[in-house]
């Protein structure tokens, strides 16, 4: 399994790229003791105008690359704690409702479609503006509009490996339901889980972004996506403001998609699109 | 008589880091007009890939190293691929081994068969048609108005193998390949189409060359015979021949394999039964709404049967008999209607789900599936464990149990460390036997245990069913589709058919004196009958 992903060329490089940028989010602190808020040097410096601001200052004179080092720590974290979270919630509810069927299946679906109906992003808006917008209450946000795909995913794997005839072995052998669902099925539904929580941390950076884009994040924390929204009125003359935390979203999202499909490719070799088995 | 196709020297090779280099080496064959070259292999001897390479079939990664195949003074391993194109269908036919998935499942039979005329550029419309309607006349199928307009899923397993054919016939090719054709269908289905396929080639004057696993099968067909093994021929020669004096060490090996009309010596069963079944039903009901009526099979119907303590029963019958769920029924793995399985003085019917698990180390299962019946993520001491250790057996000792059994099933104690992925199908099948056994029970369902396994493994693990039958003093509930192999194995044989129990009784009894219809129907389907038990028909 290993093996196979590491002869995939794409996803070695997502690594790399996504070990940079959690290797810059644990020593952001180390790099810039002064954090990301403090004025540095007169506003609107561009990259490389003085010595020791290499990506330049935004508009109140703070250094950028301290904001993009510090982004990166928030980043990283709601994307990750948001997924837990989600999984959290989608693998049990998905696990009971494919594995009892019945009434449980579909009071757990007609939940799940409940929140598919209303559009992702809608949603995450609506429910940080009702809470205050806290790093805890975005990623609780993020996590709640992003759990139903992975109830759905794992009720379908669930059923396909329910009917597997070592799940009626351990029947016979005494087994009660919960140790057979636990120790027996879920075991065989984890990698395609795995892929798609490694998606997800992509898309859940993404949210995160996006609404502090909109003014919706934390006012305490430093992310990408307010560093973009707060530079939006002035990209013509200072485009670096806007431009270093977009690309800074873009190798994170990135890295993440190589190792999801990465991760894929190594799970599932006979669906590799690399042809050779 | 004249050539129809020589194959000369054909090497395939297989991609690197496959377990051989090659995956057909040096095989020279030919067969004339009119004749079935029927060619035997147990799985990955390298038969069909011998079949793909003539088709132009090859998966990626695959290809002909050496050799050539001429087929009317044309070699068709070298041809283009517009050519190869021209040739398949219209030349050279195949037929495969899964009648479902090789027809297209949304298109109408008649439209499917048509299209074969339509890809050559031959007749118009409605002499497709009525050429489609001859074919399917001409294969037998029944109400040939109404089979053409009917799609894949409205057919039984034989009839859409008697649509493939039509579609293979539909260009009156010279060579017809059959790539194990009736290996998914049922005895007496099987009977019917090697009877097809025979009359088609007296008709037809058609080639033949005939895939298969099963000697029976070939003593029933063949003309000229190919074994091959690993790739390589390692015997051929005339089906008379090679059946009654093969000299090939693997050939006798595989005859051997064969159950054979010799039965084991009966057996003095005693009177306490392991496993009393009394007016069993289940009735399964499919679809039902407002408008529709509710479909009903009666899967089990009113079976009553006991095995006695020591005896291997076995449960014969065809798909759709009832075999399979009688037997999930009596390990209440499906619950049924109504009825009662008695196991050693408790009624396993009667039990609600918390008294079942306490019980259910009574009656164990082996699967037929060896690929599906162990956890791929579980070592083999865990999947050996986990049903004694649930019972209260403390851990140490169902360990040192687990490593005794396999022992005993003939795998070596180390084997509880590895994961199923290390294991072949039929060490497989001596997991599945010795997790049943780690239980203590009472009584053992062999669901199909050896149908999934090719013959020289199966006689293996009927072999180690037999001692184990010795030593442990084994009650066993064999369910099997295939006579012989209930033969082989059985002290009694019930038959079932319909959800209904036909006959019951003692092997010889069912084999030399049938007394229903429908077992004798039977016994007649059985491939290679007449070669294989001689002496028994005239004794």
């Amino acid at each position: 399994m290993w093996k196979r992903f590491r002869s995939n060329m794409g996803a070695m490089i997502g690594v790399v790229m996504l070990i940079a940028v959690i290797v810059i989010a644990l020593i952001a602190p180390l790099l810039f003791p002064d954090g990301p808020w403090q004025m540095v040097q007169r506003p609107f410096l561009a990259p490389f105008a003085v010595d020791g601001l290499p990506l330049g200052t935004d508009t109140l004179g703070r250094n950028v690359a301290a904001q993009l080092a510090y982004g990166a720590q928030v980043s990283l974290l709601v994307g990750l704690v948001s997924t837990l979270v989600a999984l959290l919630i989608g693998v049990p509810l998905g696990a009971l409702a494919g594995f009892y069927g019945g009434y449980a299946d579909e009071g757990a679906m007609r939940f799940t479609e409940f929140f598919q109906t209303i559009p992702n992003f809608a949603l995450a808006i609506v429910l940080v503006a009702i809470f205050e917008p806290t790093l805890f209450s975005i990623t609780l946000a993020i996590a709640i509009v992003s759990w139903p795909p992975v109830a759905r995913l794992v009720r379908a794997e669930v059923m396909s490996v329910r009917t597997r005839e070592f799940v009626d072995a351990a029947r016979l052998a005494g087994l009660s339901k919960p140790r057979i669902l636990i120790q027996q099925v879920l075991p065989n539904t984890v990698s395609p889980i795995i892929v798609m929580a490694s998606l997800m941390v992509a898309t859940a950076i993404l949210l995160e972004s996006s609404l502090s884009f909109l003014g919706l994040g934390d006012p305490n924390a430093m992310s990408w996506g307010y560093m973009i929204g707060a530079a939006r009125t002035v990209i013509r003359t200072s485009w670096w403001l806007s431009f270093f935390p977009g690309i800074a979203i873009v190798i994170t999202v990135l890295a993440l998609n190589l190792i999801g499909e990465g991760l894929n490719d190594a799970f599932n070799p006979h669906l590799s699109r690399k042809g050779k088995a | 008589m004249s050539e129809t196709l020589t194959v000369e020297r054909l090497t395939i090779g297989l991609p690197e880091g496959a377990d051989r280099p090659f995956a057909v080496e040096n095989v020279s064959l030919t067969i004339n007009k009119g004749e079935i070259l029927c060619v035997v292999g147990e799985s990955g001897s390298g038969k069909s890939m011998t079949a793909n390479a003539l088709m132009g079939l090859l998966p990626q990664g695959v290809d002909v190293k050496s050799g050539r195949a001429m087929f009317e003074a044309r070699d068709v391993l070298r041809l283009p691929e517009a050519d190869k194109q021209a040739l398949r269908g219209a030349q050279i036919a195949m037929i495969f081994q899964e009648p479902m998935t090789a027809l297209n499942p949304l298109m109408r039979i008649g439209d499917q068969i048509s299209e074969v005329f339509a890809a050559h550029g031959l007749y118009t419309q409605s002499e497709r048609r009525k050429r489609a309607l001859e074919l399917v006349r001409e294969v037998g199928l029944p109400d040939p108005e109404k089979i053409i307009r009917a799609y894949p899923f409205q057919l039984s397993g034989g009839q859409r193998q008697r649509a493939m054919i039509a579609m293979a016939l539909a260009l009156e090719p010279k060579l017809l390949i059959a790539d194990e054709p009736t290996t998914a269908l049922d005895v007496t289905t099987q009977a019917q189409i090697l009877k097809l396929i025979l009359d088609l080639r007296k008709r037809r004057g058609m080639a033949v060359m005939f895939i298969t696993h099963d000697f029976g099968v070939v003593a029933e067909i063949a003309d000229q015979v190919i074994v091959m093994r690993e790739g390589k021929v390692v015997e051929r020669g005339d089906a008379a021949a090679v059946l009654d004096n093969p000299q090939h060490e693997y050939t006798k090996r595989l005859l051997d394999a064969i159950p054979t009309g010799k039965f084991p010596e009966a057996r003095q069963l005693s009177d306490t039964p392991a496993l009393e079944i009394k007016n069993l039903r289940k009735t399964f009901r499919t679809g039902g709404g407002l408008f529709k009526p509710v479909r009903e099979v009666h899967a089990v119907d009113d079976v009553s049967l006991t095995v006695a303590r020591g005896e291997v029963l076995g449960l014969v019958g065809e798909s759709g008999s009832g075999k399979s769920t009688l037997g999930r029924t009596a390990v209440r793995l499906v619950t049924p209607d109504g009825g009662h399985v008695m196991v050693g003085g408790v009624d396993l019917a009667a039990l609600s789900e918390e008294e079942l698990r306490q019980q259910r180390n009574k009656v164990q299962m082996v699967f037929q599936d060896p690929y599906a019946s162990l956890n791929p993520r579980q070592r083999i001491m865990g999947a050996l464990t986990d049903g004694p250790i649930n019972r209260g057996v403390p851990k140490e000792k169902a360990q040192a149990k687990a490593r005794e059994l396999l022992e005993i099933v003939g795998l070596g104690a180390d084997a509880a460390m590895r994961y199923p992925h290390e294991f072949s199908g039929g060490q497989r099948q001596r997991i599945g036997i010795a997790r049943a056994l780690a239980m203590e029970p009472e009584l053992i369902i062999a669901d199909e245990a050896v149908s999934a396994l090719d013959v020289s493994i199966q006689a293996q693990v009927l072999d180690l069913l037999r001692d184990l039958r010795e030593k442990l003093s084994l009650s066993i509930l064999f369910i099997t589709h295939d006579l012989r192999v209930a033969a082989q194995l059985c002290d009694r044989i019930a038959v079932m058919q319909k959800g209904r129990l036909v006959e019951i009784g003692r092997v010889e009894d069912i084999f030399l004196n049938p007394q229903q219809e429908y077992t004798r129907q039977l016994l007649a389907a059985v491939p290679g009958a007449d070669w294989a038990e001689p002496e028994e028909v005239t004794a």
